[in-house]
């Protein structure tokens, strides 16, 4: 029997754990962006002067970029209160994790540090190495041009490569007109383009779009010109309007990650969902056994309860976020089981036709995937269950305590947002675990995670399960697990 | 005298957001031969003039359409129409009986207040097939019948009335309200209520009180109208309790876990949850809109349809409210929208209602509430008619000299 205090302390930081993944600080379809940060501040103040350990080892978790970087930026500012020895971990968990990010938010984090004054030596030092390890220094300078260079200004960063002519970055960034001309290429186009429309054409494409716009070239004949240049997110994002303008912007749906690729899905028209049925779809599956690797087919029976209610609209910033991310898990859970039913709260069928409609009987639907006699039961929800209100904890905790005491069915619950009063993700029910989910990439790890909100499991052996994953995220340390998604 | 008869609704589980609470009334069978649809008027306060150089002035945020056919088959769908007038609506003259709807029929009908109420429906009209459109203002019809309660005044002239009071009866008559935007609390309410597939109507309580009930024929009208709640009339008390009364708690489901053997009895509990709620709330929270006798007047006919205002009795210290509402030829409700009464409100139709039917004798009605004249005059000041009654003789007039 675990002691009090471990298990209080297990569970505030699940409650974190939870917070961490799901919070963006943004707005939801119930609170506002304020009440979302004021929250995830408090939570993050809280955790990090208690459990400062545990905080820094999140970083190793499926935390979302925000929270990783607020995690990386509230580790410097009070680098002072660090052992030496949880120094060293930090250090590298820091590093490792920043190599993850997508390079605008680290520029964006760098810039945040030199706002808040924070220039310890060992903030400086991982800024110089993060910058260092970029793979392309002329990329960034053009294309994180400010980013750059307010962090080379923050850190007194040296600024050229090896084997670089020495001074050409420094002179890019801070007095581009010392030089008649650069010698590295995409410096010089960026020069050139200023006056020359041709040369915009070999610049990325968010430092071209503000050129051609200069230049006042037209949409569809930029987009025409530009698209080889584009990345894939980028080129995903301009297709409706490339299509409104009538340029060609070829699409490639295979490679894009799986909630990325719903959240296009949800962003289409429902007559277009219909005329691309087959490639939308095959895109998914495709996308979601990915996603599966070694491990599809092997979950056996599985039921899932979808919520398609009208929340999951999400905002205007987090456009249908939980509706993306309950398609998303229908087809990864599709490759995952062996037999597989999934019940969206509507009633519909059709997982490609989902639209945010109606109230939330999840208590109906749990009853219905109960009755499927699932191995696994996976239900996806924001937890406000209101027709009528309290019912699926209702039939699942008399189902779990009368009907399945044994546990032969395992059920869990994931909840895509964060609940700003409740300082985590909403539960459903004490007897079913509840974990926060972004990215239905992550949807394994977190049903693993989840087991020890059930309770049961303390401290201890939740801190052996964060070393485990400490352990593998540092010894995989420097190859990015994700794909590359600097641009999106 | 009679009841609403909301018969083909049925109430599904609550909504709650702070001190507001949704419930959601969901109709199996939706009406399409009745359309509601809705105008914006963005242009502020209008002026209408009316006979006998009066002028009417109204600030309308919007106004509803009502669009049936005389045969029964589905009439045009919110959206979809063409409608040929965008112009502010024209109000009625300010004189009883007033109108206060207004036939859509075109330029040479939408000036005067010349066909009122009882020039009848078919008139111009072919028999079935669309038979245009119906302008009116939501909740207008009721006020002014609660304005408009014993508007004329004294019929005999007493001496206790002044001069005023028997030439120009109860005018001006005024009432406050609040905006629904003013209400703490019901946007948000309203922005993440989740609507029931097939919902026809909602009723609104604020701190557990029933502020507005409303009810449309078809589930898209619904969709259309829902929003435009926040635009409409709500009394002074909903604002206090919205204001004061802080979040009221859900009715969550329970269900007793020692008697569950099986998922069927599990499923039949659950379903037994929900058959609950809806006679629950008909008798407990309902109640008191729904077991009211009210005093209905029809305002115009259309087709099958009654377009009609409703009075409750004005009982004393008895929620109750005020309402207009379309009912089919069998009395159902296909259009429903409520105000509630404040108790001072309640009190003044009392009050009037009393005198009226005692001739404005004071005395007489007095004796028939069981008071004392000189109480009575200061309850008719104290409601704020003090402008009808003459100052008591016996009163020393003060701050004279």
């Amino acid at each position: 029997m675990e002691s009090c205090p471990d298990l209080v302390a297990a569970e505030d930081v699940l409650l974190f754990v939870n917070a961490a993944i799901t919070a963006t600080g943004q707005r939801e379809f119930r609170s506002g962006a304020a009440a979302q940060q004021l929250s995830l501040d408090f939570l993050h103040e809280y955790v990090r002067i208690n459990y400062r350990p545990l905080y820094a080892a999140s970083l190793a978790l499926d935390i979302n970029d925000h929270n990783a970087a607020l995690i990386v930026r509230r580790l410097l500012e009070t680098a002072g209160e660090a052992t030496a020895d949880g120094r060293r971990t930090e250090g590298r968990l820091i590093a490792a994790r920043l190599a993850r990010l997508p390079a605008p938010r680290v520029y964006r984090l760098f810039r945040a540090l030199g706002a808040a004054g924070v220039n310890n030596r060992r903030t400086r030092a991982i800024i110089r190495d993060w910058v260092a390890a970029r793979p392309d220094p002329a990329l960034d300078a053009v294309k994180y041009r400010a980013g750059l260079k307010s962090a080379a200004r923050h850190a007194h960063l040296p600024l050229h490569g090896p084997g670089e002519d020495v001074g050409e970055l420094g002179d890019f960034l801070f007095a581009p007109r010392r030089r008649k001309q650069f010698d590295t290429p995409l410096l010089d186009a960026w020069r050139r383009a200023h006056y020359e429309q041709g040369a915009l054409y070999e610049l990325p494409f968010t430092v071209a779009e503000g050129f051609a716009a200069a230049h006042g070239i037209g949409r569809r004949a930029f987009l025409e010109r530009i698209a080889p240049r584009m990345t894939r997110g980028e080129r995903l994002r301009v297709q409706e309007s490339a299509r409104a303008h009538g340029a060609e912007v070829d699409r490639d749906l295979t490679g894009m990650p799986l909630t990325r690729l719903a959240s296009y899905v949800l962003g289409l028209p429902l007559d277009d969902r219909v005329a691309r049925r087959a490639e939308l779809t095959g895109a998914l599956r495709a996308a979601a056994r990915r996603t599966a690797g070694a491990r599809a087919g092997t979950w056996g029976r599985v039921a899932a309860v979808l919520d398609d209610s009208y929340s999951t609209t999400g905002s205007r910033q987090k456009r249908r976020r939980p509706l993306a991310t309950a398609l998303a898990c229908h087809f990864l859970l599709e490759a995952l089981g062996g037999e597989y039913l999934p019940l969206w709260t509507s009633g519909r069928k059709d997982a490609l036709l989902a639209r945010p409609y109606g109230p939330t009987p999840l208590g109906m639907r749990v009853l219905d995937a109960l009755e499927y006699a699932p191995e696994r039961l996976v239900i996806v929800s924001d937890g406000w269950d209101n027709a009528p209100p309290g019912l699926a904890g209702e039939v699942l905790r008399v189902w779990r305590t009368r009907l399945d005491p044994g546990g032969a069915t395992s059920a869990v619950h994931l909840n895509p947002v964060y609940d700003a009063e409740d300082f985590t993700v909403r539960r459903l029910s004490p007897v079913v675990p509840t974990a926060g989910v972004r990215d239905a990439e992550d949807l394994p790890a977190l049903v693993q995670l989840a087991r020890f909100a059930e309770g049961r499991t303390g401290l201890a052996e939740l801190r052996a399960h964060l070393d485990e994953r400490v352990r593998q995220f540092l010894a995989e340390d420097g190859e990015p697990v994700r794909a590359e998604g600097a641009a999106g | 005298m009679s009841r609403l008869d909301l018969s083909g609704l049925r109430a599904r589980p609550a909504q709650v957001w702070g001190a507001v609470r949704l419930v959601p009334l969901v109709r199996a069978e939706p009406i399409t031969d009745l359309r509601l649809h809705r105008e914006l008027y963005e242009d502020g306060p209008l002026t209408v003039r009316g006979e006998r150089g009066t002028a009417y002035t109204a600030y309308v945020p919007h106004g509803f359409v009502a669009n049936w056919t005389g045969d029964g088959s589905p009439a045009a769908a919110y959206g979809s129409q063409l409608s040929d007038e965008r112009g502010p609506v024209v109000c009625a003259p300010l004189h009883l009986p007033r109108k206060l709807v207004q036939r859509r029929r075109g330029k040479e009908a939408g000036t005067g207040a010349g066909k009122g109420p009882g020039t009848g429906p078919g008139k111009g009209k072919a028999a079935g097939g669309p038979s245009g459109g119906l302008r009116f203002l939501p909740l207008h019809l009721a006020l002014d019948g609660y304005l408009a309660l014993h508007f004329g005044g004294p019929s005999i002239v007493w001496e206790e009335w002044t001069r005023r009071a028997v030439r120009d009866g109860l005018s001006p008559r005024a009432e406050r309200a609040y905006r629904g935007e003013a209400i703490p609390g019901l946007d948000d309410a309203l922005r993440v209520f989740e609507i029931h597939p097939g919902q026809c109507g909602v009723l609104v309580y604020v701190a557990d009180a029933l502020a507005a009930a409303f009810v449309v024929p078809h589930p898209d009208d619904y969709r259309a109208l829902h929003p435009s709640l926040l635009q409409d009339l709500y009394g002074e008390l909903m604002h206090q309790y919205a204001l004061y009364g802080g979040p009221v708690p859900e009715f969550t489901a329970r269900i007793a876990a020692e008697y569950i053997t099986s998922l069927a009895e599990l499923r039949s509990a659950a379903e037994r949850r929900q058959q609950e709620w809806e006679s629950q709330h008909a008798v407990l929270m309902a109640g008191e809109l729904l077991d009211e006798s009210y005093e209905v007047r029809q305002a115009y006919r259309m087709g099958r349809f009654r377009l009609s205002r409703f009075l409750p009795p004005f009982a004393l210290h008895r929620t109750q409210h005020i309402g207009e509402t379309i009912t089919d030829g069998k009395g159902r409700v296909a259009y429903l929208k409520t105000f509630r009464l404040t108790d001072k409100q309640v009190r003044r139709g009392h009050v009037l209602h009393r005198l009226a039917a005692h001739d404005w004798h004071v005395g007489r009605t007095a004796e028939a509430m069981g008071i004392t004249g000189p109480e009575l005059v200061r309850r008719v000041t104290h409601l704020g008619f003090e402008g009808l009654l003459e100052r008591p003789v016996e009163r020393p007039a003060k701050g004279r000299g």
